[in-house]
């Protein structure tokens, strides 16, 4: 399969600690890969590496075969999309303006959005399930529906990738299923590579193809579910006690109680 | 846009016509409605012979348009920046007599009033230069870590004006008397003793800067989302931010190097524009901030003109109404504007 975007050998540090060191990573069209780990791990950190918001001291981030920090802001936003955790602006937009903001990096310096970026832009509303909301202004919305806003959003970019930082935070147990099937989908769907960060390993175990397991700035351990999120490996990287509970779907992880008496 | 919405639109773009037309009448030597429709018509008597019409004449081309022509461009200018300011830095409580641009402009004109040699231009360069170097002190006090909160950027423009606003004072005390009486005039506020040399310094400068900030209306709708946004969604977040800056400062100062100082316009007028056109759009607010922000000056001179015998700068007026609202948006959004 096609491979959108690797990783090769990144490091980044913040006044003189490592945050990341030496990540390695491909992903590759329609799937989907999840950074799971602890507060601090370097999730976002890493996020922000391969979007190019963030400079890494060494390795690179190569996107479609070009080099994620040698573009420029608008080449790149054509090619990655970035789902930021759900916020309130000073300025509620309605909607639907929300969502056309993707179009931007299509756009020339002077140029208003055309009736076509409306088009791709309801058309992105549709993929969510927001098209009824389209007008109502964002910060109405719930939590749930504001995170699909902002997919939405990114899919109106009509990107290669899509970064989602923790998109089911906030969230409730409904929703957060809501958002992760509807990514899944869209990764199917449209071919497009997913990067993840969750707080879950039940969700990841549900909603990825490949789960980057991270610990202190490193990736600990990478591959498929079955491999990757085990008792040991969870147990060593979130230094609880867990037990892995197989039912007839497939299996999940449960904190031991005993961890904390 | 929404059929309502996009009658309220024109009807709001077309406004200025009106009132324009209203402010030909109003004033000491009042003229009838209808000479000054006849006169507008008919354009300067190439014969000019003594008549009353010739007198209303005079009156409309050589003392009131060029000052309703500069309330209408000032307006523009104080509004349309308010807009964009509040946008680029994410805060609804901010322009440029806020952010210390007008007080630096202030100074800047001053300082080339009284001791610089009357050159075309050079009035417009300096308070260009002071305006924009004062915005830079209330930036660079207010951030931390990259980032200006809401409150500081208030509380460092509150400095800079202060520190600004007392250089302006000295400047006063070592200026000659004989140029004393034009700083004095100048620093009330007023369009009072404006003709059309100071349509002409500023007016180019007012409409280029606005023709800008036009057409990246909709960038200004993406910068409002945040830096890390607005990158993602594939915007040269500094180079654009600067370009707004640029033009911010260069239609405020070009309309206080021939004006004054005026405050309140800025923050009034967006936010009655975002009311009433019920969306924070750009697209939206710039044009119509536009509009809305020239009537507001423009009746607000009418008032400052006719209200007495006597001229009243009508800096005081935009305050006396400016300020209240303030603090009833403050009032409303319950403080929380303060935390953000």
């Amino acid at each position: 399969m096609e491979t959108i975007v690797s990783v090769e050998d990144l490091s980044f540090s913040y006044g003189g600690a490592f945050k990341l060191n030496s990540i390695s990573l491909k992903v590759s069209a329609g799937t989907v890969l999840t950074l799971l780990g602890p507060n601090g791990c370097g999730k976002t950190t890493l996020l922000k590496c391969i979007n190019a918001l963030l400079k890494p001291e060494s390795g690179k981030v190569v996107i479609f075969g070009k080099n994620a920090h040698e573009l420029r802001r608008w080449e790149l936003a054509r090619l990655v999309g970035y789902v930021p955790q759900a916020h309130v602006s000073p300025f509620p937009y309605s909607t639907l303006d929300l969502v056309l903001m993707g179009r931007t990096a299509h756009l020339d310096f002077f140029q208003q959005p055309s009736n076509l970026d409306y088009e791709i832009a309801e058309k992105a509303l549709s993929i969510v399930g927001l098209d009824r909301l389209k007008h109502r202004p964002y910060d109405q919305l719930s939590g749930g529906e504001r995170q699909l806003a902002l997919i939405a959003r990114a899919i109106a970019q009509e990107p290669k990738l899509l970064l989602l930082d923790e998109p089911t935070a906030h969230l409730d147990f409904k929703n957060q299923f809501l958002v992760l099937s509807i990514v899944r989908r869209i990764a199917r769907e449209n071919g497009i590579g997913v990067i993840m960060s969750l707080h879950d390993p039940n969700h990841a175990i549900l909603f990825s193809d490949i789960v980057a397991l991270m610990k202190n700035g490193s990736i600990f351990d990478m591959g498929p579910s079955h491999l990757v999120i085990t008792k040991e490996k969870i147990e060593n990287v979130y230094e609880i006690s867990v037990r892995v509970v197989n039912h007839t779907d497939g299996f999940l992880v449960a904190p031991s109680m005993e961890t904390f008496s | 846009m929404p059929h309502q919405r996009k009658s309220i639109f024109f009807l709001l773009l077309l406004l200025p016509l009106p009132v324009f037309l209203l402010s030909l009448t109003v004033g000491s030597y009042h003229i009838p409605f209808e000479e000054v429709l006849a006169i507008l018509v008919g354009g300067i008597d190439p014969h000019p012979s003594f008549s009353q019409t010739q007198i209303y004449r005079d009156v409309i081309f050589m003392i009131r348009l060029p000052r309703i022509l500069l309330s209408l461009l000032g307006g523009i200018a104080l509004s349309v920046s308010g807009a964009s300011l509040q946008s680029v830095f994410k805060n609804p409580l901010v322009d440029s007599y806020i952010l210390g641009l007008s007080a630096g402009a202030g100074l800047g004109a001053a300082l080339a009033i009284a001791f610089l040699p009357n050159f075309v231009g050079l009035t417009q360069l300096s308070a260009f230069s002071f305006s924009f170097l004062a915005f830079m002190l209330t930036y660079f006090v207010a951030r931390d870590r990259g980032q200006a909160s809401t409150v500081s950027l208030v509380l460092a423009g509150v400095i800079v004006t202060a520190l600004f606003s007392a250089a302006l004072s000295m400047i006063k005390f070592f200026t000659s008397p004989e140029k004393l009486s034009s700083v004095v005039y100048w620093l009330m506020g007023s369009m009072a003793v404006s003709g059309w040399d100071e349509v002409l310094q500023s007016g180019p400068l007012i409409l280029f800067a606005f023709l800008i900030i036009g057409l990246m209306r909709w960038r200004l709708n993406v910068l409002s989302m945040g830096d890390e946004e607005a990158k993602s969604l594939g915007i040269n977040v500094e180079r654009d931010r600067l370009v707004i800056l640029l033009t911010t400062t260069l239609m405020v100062s070009s309309f206080v190097s021939v004006s004054g100082i005026i405050g309140w316009v800025g923050l009034v007028i967006p936010h009655l524009v975002r009311m009433l056109m019920g969306t924070p759009d750009n697209r939206i607010v710039i044009p119509i901030s536009a509009s809305l922000g020239g009537v507001f000056l423009l009746l607000a001179d009418d008032v400052a003109r006719s209200l007495t015998s006597y001229e009243l700068p009508v800096g005081v007026i935009t305050t006396i109404i400016g300020a209240p609202f303030f603090l009833y948006l403050l009032r409303r959004r319950g403080g929380s504007t303060w935390r953000q």
